[in-house]
């Protein structure tokens, strides 16, 4: 069994969980604009947004769309798409 | 190995054997009749006796949280309480053992208000009987001390894992005083070993405890608990066993006996009226009546084969209880009746109430329960229905 | 490498981001808690024993098989989180604590208001060492938006409904900062999702802090409060640039710091939430609307915030 005794669990066995299947709106980045200052990934509930060499990237397989990322954006580099299912 | 016998109070000998064990926590709260204890292991602490972390509780739901709390970061973790604080506990006992964390407690047994009352009956321990915690009823203060001191390497078993409660009688055992043989410290903390957990709450190991269960896997974690009870009946056999071997004591392990081999009559019982029974059993035999005696030690685990077993080809069975489930009857009762269902020799089962709230049990009450038991095959005698020992029925005209 | 719950397909790991927090947990879209419980792990680091009781937290992060906890956290019942704590520093501390683990409880409105009221009574009594962290989303959100003793004046939840004459919550929410400064709790905070360098450094005094520290935060619930998930962070914000959740800190009693704001209308906070909508809707409930507008007014006086 890969449970263990008593109800405990092994740790961030969540990561497993695609909970981007959830979202209905999709945020993009618009790396032109992005001045890569890490609010969206400070203030990402699902930790989905990455600083990269070239700007902010939304990892789309936890995000679930809450949009708080286009929100805090400061420079409003951050737009929302509605998810094609 | 010889140990040096003293008068003791009950309580005063459950704390000698719990200081011996060395618990790291021991979290408490004050309720008649337990505090004795909990004063006794607050002076071994403060006097530097003890070395354990002791923490004042806010309420028992509070005491077995912090217990809870400590036996899951992988400390040996102590407490006790009686009646409505073992209630209290109850939501907490019901988690602790199914996180199988193996806390040592000790239930003073205490009737349960209303009207509210400090005589001792079981309904408080019956209250908890399904909660998966080990369950172990002493007879007398030696057999509190003896039971205490082999507590924890039940308890803490790797194949065990669950919460121990040791119940005793509240005043006849708690507050009573009788010759105790203690053993010398060094021994007994020997003897009880440390708590090594299996996992444990450590940052370099960060596990989850207390998770949310789906419909795919609670009743797998309460049948975990089934099979660690089977477990915990070896268990209690060889610790005892072992006990016995090095210091000379032996109380029974799950049940004990006495005149049982050609008893006609078998008198079934836990905790403190064991022993007035056992004087009855003897006196009775002197008049030349077979009557016997079965100590019920672990009500959980439950020894129905066990009882079956001793019970022999005995025709009748008089069980005596110390707790009630309202509208069915007694406790102990049903659950010998349910151990006997399918067996092939079917003696008669006969139910009495005995001793609720604190009502007087004494040799004479025996002796008339042994002779309303015998009177069953009359037509006049009882057949199923519990007798209720010295029920006032003016009571209720 | 995980192996899926079927034992069929093996998964890889989504993420290189190293949160304590992980993601994949089931808190709704938008969740400010599930905010608050990242930023905080941020701080605290690896060394933190966290625990919880019962509630939103609690489920949405700790499924058999999906728990998004990278530290060592405990939930036993809804009742008893800060007494576990206790307990968790007790095993501890009775081994020597060698590497110093902090034990850090976070816990929701209900759970320490009301039914863990007693239990944290006594954490703070016994000045245990603990940083307890209350995220405070103003009601039960877990079993369905009931009222608790943190919901505010006015505010409609489905056991302080609003229904013709009844506008919600009758009386305002426990003061709960002033509880912990009554137990002579040496640190004492509060602080928001939308000002996270301050909660930050605030979870850094709470963990360095000898005895019991205690943080409130205001985390928004889109669900529970009635708006769009993407307003969780905004709503954070208006309820401190109001005056209606002042950021303050106290150190031994004292007031240390207070957040100056430039106070903005509670309009501007309570407009975008369906939780007072009513009060807006009916001329009756101005005398409502009045009773928030002096809250924040005396927020503002009090603790000197402009
Ligand atoms: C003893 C007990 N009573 C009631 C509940 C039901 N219950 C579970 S979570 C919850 C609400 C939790 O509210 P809160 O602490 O505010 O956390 P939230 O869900 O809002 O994040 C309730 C009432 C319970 N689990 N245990
Ligand atoms: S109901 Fe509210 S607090 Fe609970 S997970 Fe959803 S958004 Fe978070
Ligand atoms: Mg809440």
């Amino acid at each position: 069994m890969d449970l263990l005794l008593g109800g405990v669990c092994k740790a961030g066995e969540s990561k497993r969980l695609e909970t981007g299947k959830w979202r209905s709106f999709r945020p993009v980045v618009d790396r032109n604009r992005c001045i890569k200052c890490g609010k969206c990934a400070d203030l990402c509930p699902d930790s989905c947004m990455e600083i990269k060499e070239d700007g902010a990237e939304v990892n789309l397989y936890y995000c679930k769309g809450c949009l708080i990322c286009m929100r805090e954006c400061p420079v409003k580099a951050i737009t929302k798409e509605v998810e094609e299912k | 190995m010889k140990g040096k016998t003293a008068i003791l109070e009950g309580s005063r000998a459950v704390a000698e054997a719990v200081r011996a064990c060395r618990p790291d926590v021991i979290s408490v709260y004050p309720i008649t009749p337990q505090t004795h204890i909990l004063e006794d292991l607050a002076r071994f602490v403060s006097s530097g006796r003890l070395k354990s972390q002791f923490v004042r509780a806010d309420s028992e739901f509070s005491a077995a949280s912090i217990v809870y709390g400590a036996s899951a970061a992988g400390a040996r973790a102590y407490t006790a309480s009686a009646s409505q604080g073992l209630l209290l506990m109850n939501e907490v006992i019901y988690a602790m053992a199914s996180t199988r964390l193996p806390v040592v407690l000790t239930a003073v047994n205490r009737a349960i208000s209303a009207p509210i009352t400090i005589q001792p009956d079981h309904q408080d321990t019956m209250s908890l009987r399904d909660t998966g915690a080990l369950q172990i009823h002493v007879e007398s203060m030696q057999e509190a001390y003896d039971a205490h001191v082999q507590s924890f390497r039940i308890a803490e078993d790797p194949e065990v894992l669950l919460p121990l409660l040791i119940c005793m009688d509240g005043w006849v055992l708690s507050h009573s005083y009788e010759p105790v043989t203690v053993f010398p410290d060094e021994a007994i903390s020997e003897f009880a070993g440390t708590f090594h957990p299996v996992q444990k709450l450590d940052p370099a190991n960060p596990l989850t405890y207390g998770s949310y269960a789906d419909q795919d896997v609670l009743m797998e974690y309460r049948y975990a608990l089934m099979l660690a009870q089977e477990k915990a009946k070896e268990k209690i056999c060889s610790v005892t066993k072992e006990y016995k071997d090095i210091f000379g004591h032996f109380d029974g392990d799950l049940i004990d006996t006495h005149c049982t081999e050609d008893a006609e009559i078998i008198l079934v019982a836990m905790g403190s009226m064991v022993s007035t029974i056992r004087a009855a059993v003897d006196e009775l035999r002197a008049e030349g009546r077979k009557v016997g005696l079965i100590k019920v030690r672990t009500f959980r685990p439950f020894p129905g084969e066990e009882i079956i077993k001793a019970c022999g080809k005995a025709p009748l069975i008089a069980v005596l209880d110390k707790s009630l489930s309202v509208n069915t009857g007694g406790i102990l009762a049903t659950e010998v009746k349910a151990s006997f269902y399918g067996n092939p020799v079917q003696p008669v089962i006969l139910p009495f109430m005995a001793g609720l709230g604190g009502k007087e049990v004494n040799r004479r009450v025996i002796k008339e329960i042994v002779d309303i038991a015998s009177r069953s095959g009359d037509k006049q005698g009882p057949r199923k229905d519990t007798v209720w020992m010295g029920l006032d029925h003016g009571f209720f005209n | 490498m995980i192996v899926d719950r079927e034992g069929e397909k093996e998964m890889t790991m989504q993420t290189e981001v190293k949160e304590l927090h992980a993601p994949g947990h089931r808190a709704c879209p938008g969740c400010g808690c599930a905010i608050a419980v990242k930023s905080i792990l941020r701080e605290t680091g690896p060394n933190t024993i966290v625990v919880s009781p019962t509630g939103c937290l609690e489920t949405f992060t700790s499924p058999i098989r999906g728990s998004s906890w990278e530290v060592p956290w405990i939930h036993s019942l809804f009742e008893n989180a800060p007494a576990i704590a206790t307990g968790v520093l007790a095993g501890l501390n009775a081994k020597g604590n060698p590497d110093g683990t902090k034990v850090v409880v976070i816990g929701g409105d209900g759970g320490t208001y009301d039914i863990g009221m007693g239990s944290l009574s006594g954490m703070f009594e016994r000045k245990d060492d603990i940083l307890y962290i209350c995220y405070d989303n103003e009601a039960y959100m877990n079993t369905g938006i009931q009222g608790s003793s943190a919901t505010p004046l006015g505010v409609g939840t489905t056991t302080t409904p609003v229904t013709g004459n009844s506008f919600g919550k009758t009386v305002e929410k426990k003061d709960l900062v002033a509880i912990a400064l009554a137990h002579g709790v040496p640190y004492v905070a509060t602080a928001s999702i939308a000002n996270l360098a301050d909660l930050k450094k605030k979870v850094r005094k709470g963990m360095d802090n000898p005895g019991p520290a205690f943080i409130l935060m205001l985390t928004p619930c889109n669900v529970g409060w009635g708006y769009e998930p993407e307003e969780t962070v905004e709503l954070a914000r208006k309820a401190v640039e109001t005056g209606l959740f002042p950021i303050v800190e106290f150190e031994d009693g004292d007031l240390v710091s207070a957040l100056k704001i430039r106070p903005v209308p509670v309009e501007e906070y309570l407009k975008p939430q369906k939780r007072y909508q009513h009060l807006f809707k009916n001329e009756k409930f101005t005398d409502v609307l009045e009773a928030i507008r002096k809250k924040a007014e005396d927020n503002i006086k009090k603790f000197d915030l402009v």
